[in-house]
């Protein structure tokens, strides 16, 4: 469907057929106020009636509004995804501060965990901004990022950029005064989902295996404690957000299971950057970039003795979670409560 | 030189964002100038000068601040021309939420932050219908889904803006609003351009510093509420 198709529609069919099978149509009525407009008229015929003044107000005039619909239309018609044809991307070398090459050429894939680690103002934003705005050697460090290991063109670019990279961070929260049903309709609505109940189910259900304690459908996602916030971001970002990519920097260590979550969106093909010091996010990823002034200084695939060690680090993960959660019941802590099982 | 007006609601971080596209612009120092129109006070002139960015600042104090931005602006763009910068932007707060004068051929941006609510976008009305780029800030702190969602409702009113996310405070993002920027045209003056937009009717008795309530005070253009009987 074209804008010229939609411009044809608006000017032949009955306003009431096109709401029926263009639901969000509502919504542009709701913009500027037309809601009262005749809908067994052509939008078109419909509009003679409006007061010049009404549209004025928005700065249309009869020919404006009829045209803005029809952008409109075309806008939230779903259509081919670019962003779902990202199977992987290529991060091609820039230098780094002191202008030494990175000399690197590195490829990850969809599914695959990538963790970023170096000091504070070291380069890692750089690092993702790079990614975020598609680099062709335009930025500051000189980096390329290939798509499916091609350079894009500046339309492909235009049409990807911005929208390459999800992101979820610790500060990140919850400002919408919406319950947690609510608020993944909303979400689904504007992803034009069509199946809006089955997908809102499983992100529910999803987020509510990710965090430690439960929450039902009618708490207010303003209410969730940090742990079910991060499990509902999780679980959303994993069956609503169009991004191929996701960049996770540091998830707090409470109240969510964090390497079932990262598993999780890796299992939902997307590409994974994690910035974290956490040894247990850290050891989870297939390999990490070690970034030193400004520049990507090593990359480094997970050693077999680094995989093996994965357990350990679970377990006193695990310990210092217990401890937690006895504190919290008010429980004495004893010397036997840190042997736990592993040791 | 290029000119670029910026308009937005109040500490939406219009200014955050115009310094982080100024370092981005990788231009020599100087070259860019900013002229900040307010209404009352503003302090922003501070962070302006911090950065060694020539500003000037008006104040409209009891003028509409569109119609004292209407009537300044070629005197703005007068003052960028003799200043031999190679860009200028100016920044003003849409007040009324209603307009923000924009120019027909002059780069328009519009920025609005993630706090400031889902549903603000549908309700702000020509100063981001008419924007050429709309630019998001405060993405740092709200979820991916609220950016996702803001984005959308930002779609709803104008479909044909450019939505790009900017971090003020790491610049995240600035680099591909500072690419746009880049393309804006070389002006010399801006009269005989036309605004995209009339700037808000304003000939009633209470313009004119009227300021007694009721019907016999009330002259000039006005409109009335209609109430509905119960």
């Amino acid at each position: 469907m074209t804008f010229n198709d939609f411009m044809m529609i608006l000017d032949s069919k009955p306003l009431d057929e096109v709401l029926k099978e263009y639901p969000i149509g509502w919504d542009f009525l709701a913009n500027f106020r037309l809601n009262n407009l005749a809908k067994e008229l052509p939008f078109s015929q419909a509009l003679l009636k409006v007061d010049d003044e009404a549209l004025a107000e928005f700065g249309l005039d009869r020919f404006e509004a009829l045209k803005t619909f029809g952008v409109f239309l075309e806008q939230f018609t779903p259509k081919e995804n670019l962003l779902e044809e990202v199977k992987s991307i290529t991060i091609s070398g820039g230098w780094d501060k002191s202008r030494t090459p990175e000399n690197i050429s590195l490829t990850i894939s969809a599914g695959e965990i990538i963790s970023i680690v170096g000091p504070t103002g070291s380069g890692k934003s750089r690092l993702l901004n790079d990614i975020e705005c598609l680099a062709q050697g335009d930025t500051l460090t000189g980096r390329r990022i290939l798509v499916n290991g091609a350079e894009l063109d500046e339309l492909q670019r235009f049409e990807m950029e911005g929208k390459l990279v999800a992101q979820l961070s610790q500060n990140m929260n919850f400002v919408m005064d919406l319950t947690v049903r609510e608020f993944l309709e909303m979400h689904a609505r504007c992803r034009l989902t069509p199946n809006i109940g089955e997908v809102v189910a499983i992100c529910f259900q999803r987020a509510n295996q990710l965090a430690g304690e439960k929450f039902s459908e009618d708490t207010l996602v303003t209410q969730l404690s940090g742990g079910q916030s991060r499990a509902l971001m999780i679980a959303d970002t994993a069956y609503m957000s169009d991004s191929p990519i996701i960049l996770i920097d540091e998830i707090e260590n409470a109240g969510i299971n964090r390497r079932q979550a990262i598993g999780l969106l890796a299992k939902r093909e997307k590409i994974i950057f994690v910035s974290t010091h956490d040894p247990l996010l850290a050891l989870s990823a297939h390999k990490r970039i070690i970034i030193k002034n400004g520049g990507i200084a090593k990359v480094i695939g997970i050693s077999e003795e680094e995989k093996k060690s994965l357990g350990m680090i679970e377990n006193l993960d695990n310990t210092m979670q217990r401890l937690r959660t006895a504190l919290r019941a008010g429980e004495l802590i004893h010397m036997k409560d840190l042997n736990g099982p592993s040791f | 030189m290029k000119l670029i007006t910026v308009a937005g609601p109040p500490s939406s971080g219009k200014t955050s964002v115009i310094l982080k596209l100024i370092e981005c612009m990788n231009c020599d120092k100087g070259s860019i100038g900013v002229v900040k129109f307010d209404c009352l006070t503003s302090f922003d002139n501070l962070s302006y000068e911090e950065a060694g960015i020539p500003v000037q600042t008006g104040f409209s104090g009891k003028i509409c601040p569109d119609h004292y931005f209407v009537s300044n602006i070629e005197d703005a763009v007068q003052w960028g021309v003799h200043s031999g910068f190679e860009m200028l932007i100016t920044e003003s707060a849409g007040l009324c939420n209603r307009c923000s004068p924009y120019i027909r051929g002059i780069l328009a941006v519009c920025v609005i932050d993630n706090l400031s609510g889902v549903n603000t976008p549908r309700k702000i009305g020509p100063m981001l219908k008419f924007a050429d780029i709309v630019v998001v800030t405060k993405g740092d702190i709200v979820s991916q889904a609220e950016r996702e969602v803001f984005a959308f409702n930002i779609r709803q009113v104008n479909s044909a803006a450019k939505v790009i996310v900017v971090n003020g405070i790491t610049g995240q993002g600035a680099f591909i609003l500072a690419k746009y920027l880049r393309q804006a045209v070389e002006i010399q003056s801006l009269t005989d351009t036309k605004l995209r937009f009339t700037t808000p009717a304003a000939v009633c008795s209470y313009c004119t510093g009227e300021t007694k309530i009721g019907a016999p005070y009330q002259m000039g253009m006005m409109k009335k509420m209609e109430f509905k009987n119960l």
